[in-house]
């Protein structure tokens, strides 16, 4: 096993950025260093209170600094398209957030390994994270035709970022579930729930499948839940695999770990403890060099 | 005087598109779409019951392609207005391209009584098309008037032409429209309108506390053909808002022809208040559930009501379909 840690920057100290900070502190492989935003703000004091270094010349103060390697940006994808080739020419690894899809898609559990050498790598989105494993878990043993998503969040967890571009959530997720997740054909629906107390995240997953073999199909899926669970505890199924003619149904909820963001901003948790996921195999890489 | 002028916004052709199990074909369509507009409705609305792009294991897959549908009501619509609804989060800006191209011209862009910001880009991107513009704020028993307001600004700022209050889950007791749409009449420059589901029997009831309380835009169909215990009866509305002296531009004879020989005849089942529609409303459960719940109660050895009940104390939102499995399931393993 490597030793020693990486440094890490992140750009974008919001809720997401704030919450990876969180997670960083807590890695066994990664050294949280450096929080840059473009603005004076809570992010940036708070980043400044834990002793970490803050800027508000954010991509370049990242981009300028020799120490840090990994860099999450935690922005939007129009700022990440123009971040992207800064941090490229820096030298820095990227792990982006936004929609941007710069770089490939990633799930840690399902195409990680597979990626090789890459130095932009891309979250698709939080209904992304929590489907596209189990898609890809069905797609394995039963070849998934059709994937369909139902990924509902409470109201108070959906950002202005999402809310403002709720297109983009649909059809990302859609792009990851067939491109990583295996589908020949998917779709992908968001509904947001303004109920109190909030909704824990939960996605519906169908499928159409070629093979219908219930037995494979459960321990496939048993299977990939104890892997995601490695880097989000809080994923658990809620209604196991129904199989019924060529469809199957399950049910997951995503319960936050509530390192900043409340626990039930699953959605907001399972994207950030993938990214972290990510970058903690990265590290290792790096540090075993 | 002069009549007040009431415009009447027929959704046989999306709402109904829930009690037939999204099954309209072109030619019914065309028949259905072709008798409306001769009898003076101002806007047709067609599309799949949860809007463009509805066509999905969740909400039930259309059984013909849904732009078809969409290029046969304008085929045969000269007069009216066509229109079709989107929910984002189901439909997108790009599936709204795609219904333009194939006739519609007005959009309804739909979102929970709480999340009318979701929707300000598909608003603007249908402005910008040159579209007529509503939005659409479903399930409104769930909000006070005054958020309802707040949240009617939110379109109102981004360019909708007006506003609509759907009691999606048909909930709401006339005197509760009443204060709904007076809040919004008096605080918006655009007009107002309605949308009734009829689960306690007050679809007629509450389109008239709509109208007397200012709204100038109100939802209808043929038989009251729409999702739970259906929508307000059209041809019944024509009859009343007559009587009362509203301009509808309606033609009362002609509305119960179509509604008689067009639409009655393709209907799967009689538009009656059976138990479970009236437990919507009772219970404050959203409409279009109603049938999928059915399905899933036979499935799992249940009866509708304790699934439907459930979801009201879940506080489920319109599209949440999903989680009828989910209480179903949940429900089967407590029995077991």
């Amino acid at each position: 096993m490597a030793e020693g840690k990486i440094k890490v920057g992140i750009i974008g100290p919001g809720n997401i950025g704030t919450d990876l900070m969180y997670k960083v502190m807590k890695s066994k492989h990664l050294q949280m260093d450096f929080m840059t935003g473009i603005v004076e703000s809570e992010g940036l004091a708070r980043a400044r209170e834990f002793g970490f270094k803050t800027s508000t010349d954010g991509v370049q103060a990242v981009a300028d600094d020799p120490e840090v390697q990994i860099v999450f940006d935690a922005t939007m994808a129009s700022a990440h398209l123009i971040n992207a080739p800064i941090l490229k020419a820096a030298g820095k690894t990227v792990i982006d957030m936004t929609p941007a899809a710069v770089g490939p898609y990633v799930v840690p559990c399902v195409n990680l390994e597979k990626l090789g050498d890459v130095d932009n790598y891309n979250m698709v989105t939080c209904g992304g994270q929590a489907t596209i494993p189990i898609v890809n878990a069905i797609n394995e043993v039963a070849d998934v035709e059709y994937a369909e998503i139902v990924a509902s969040i409470s109201s108070k967890s959906a950002g202005p970022g999402t809310r403002a571009n709720i297109d983009e959530f649909t059809q990302t997720t859609k792009k990851g579930l067939e491109t990583v997740g295996g589908a020949d054909k998917a779709r992908a629906v968001i509904i947001l729930n303004p109920a109190e107390p909030p909704v824990m995240m939960c996605n519906t997953i169908y499928t159409i499948v070629k093979n219908p073999d219930e037995k494979a199909i459960k321990e496939a899926v048993e299977k990939r839940l104890a892997e995601i669970q490695q880097y989000v505890p809080g994923y658990q199924l809620r209604v196991p695999p129904l199989v019924d003619g060529n469809k199957v149904t399950v049910i997951i909820q995503v319960e936050g770990a509530g390192d900043f963001l409340p626990k039930y901003s699953g959605n907001l948790d399972i994207i950030n403890s993938a990214a972290i996921s990510v970058a903690e195999k990265l590290a290792e890489k790096m540090l075993s060099k | 005087m002069e009549k007040r002028r009431i415009h009447i916004v027929d959704t046989t052709l999306r709402d109904g598109s829930h009690a037939v199990s999204h099954s309209f074909s072109p030619e019914q369509v065309k028949a259905i779409a072709g008798g409306l507009d001769k009898v003076g409705v101002s806007i047709i609305e067609c599309a799949h019951g949860d809007g463009i792009a509805g066509s999905t294991i969740n909400y039930g897959f259309s059984a013909h392609n849904e732009m078809d549908l969409i290029k046969s009501a304008h085929e045969v619509i000269k007069n009216a207005q066509q229109g079709i609804l989107l929910l984002p989060g189901i439909g997108t800006i790009e599936d709204l391209e795609e219904a333009y191209e194939n006739g519609a011209r007005v959009v309804r862009v739909a979102t929970h009584c709480t999340e009318a910001d979701v929707a300000i880009q598909h608003i603007k991107a249908a402005k910008k098309m040159g579209m007529f513009v509503c939005g659409f704020l479903m399930m409104v028993h769930m909000a006070t008037p005054e958020k309802l307001l707040e949240q009617a600004k939110i379109f109102e700022e981004a360019g909708a032409d007006y506003v609509n209050l759907a009691d999606s889950s048909g909930y709401l007791l006339p005197a509760d429209v009443t204060d709904r749409i007076k809040v919004l009449v008096e605080g918006l420059n655009i007009p107002v309108g309605f949308h009734a589901h009829n689960n306690l029997g007050l679809a007629i009831a509450n389109s008239i506390a709509a109208v007397e309380a200012g709204a100038t835009y109100i939802d209808a169909t043929c038989r009251g053909l729409g999702a739970g215990a259906g929508n307000t009866q059209l041809e019944v509305l024509a009859a009343v808002f007559d009587r009362m002296g509203y301009d509808t531009g309606l033609d009362l004879y002609g509305t119960m022809d179509v509604a008689e020989e067009i639409v009655e005849p393709i209907m799967h089942r009689p538009q009656v208040i059976k138990t479970a529609p009236l437990m919507l409303g009772y219970a404050g459960v959203y409409s279009s559930f109603l049938l999928h719940t059915y399905r899933a109660a036979e499935k799992f050895g249940l009866n509708p009501r304790d699934i439907l009940v459930e979801l009201g104390k879940r506080k489920m939102v319109g599209g949440q379909e999903d989680m009828i499995v989910d209480v179903a399931y949940q429900l089967s393993q407590q029995k077991n």
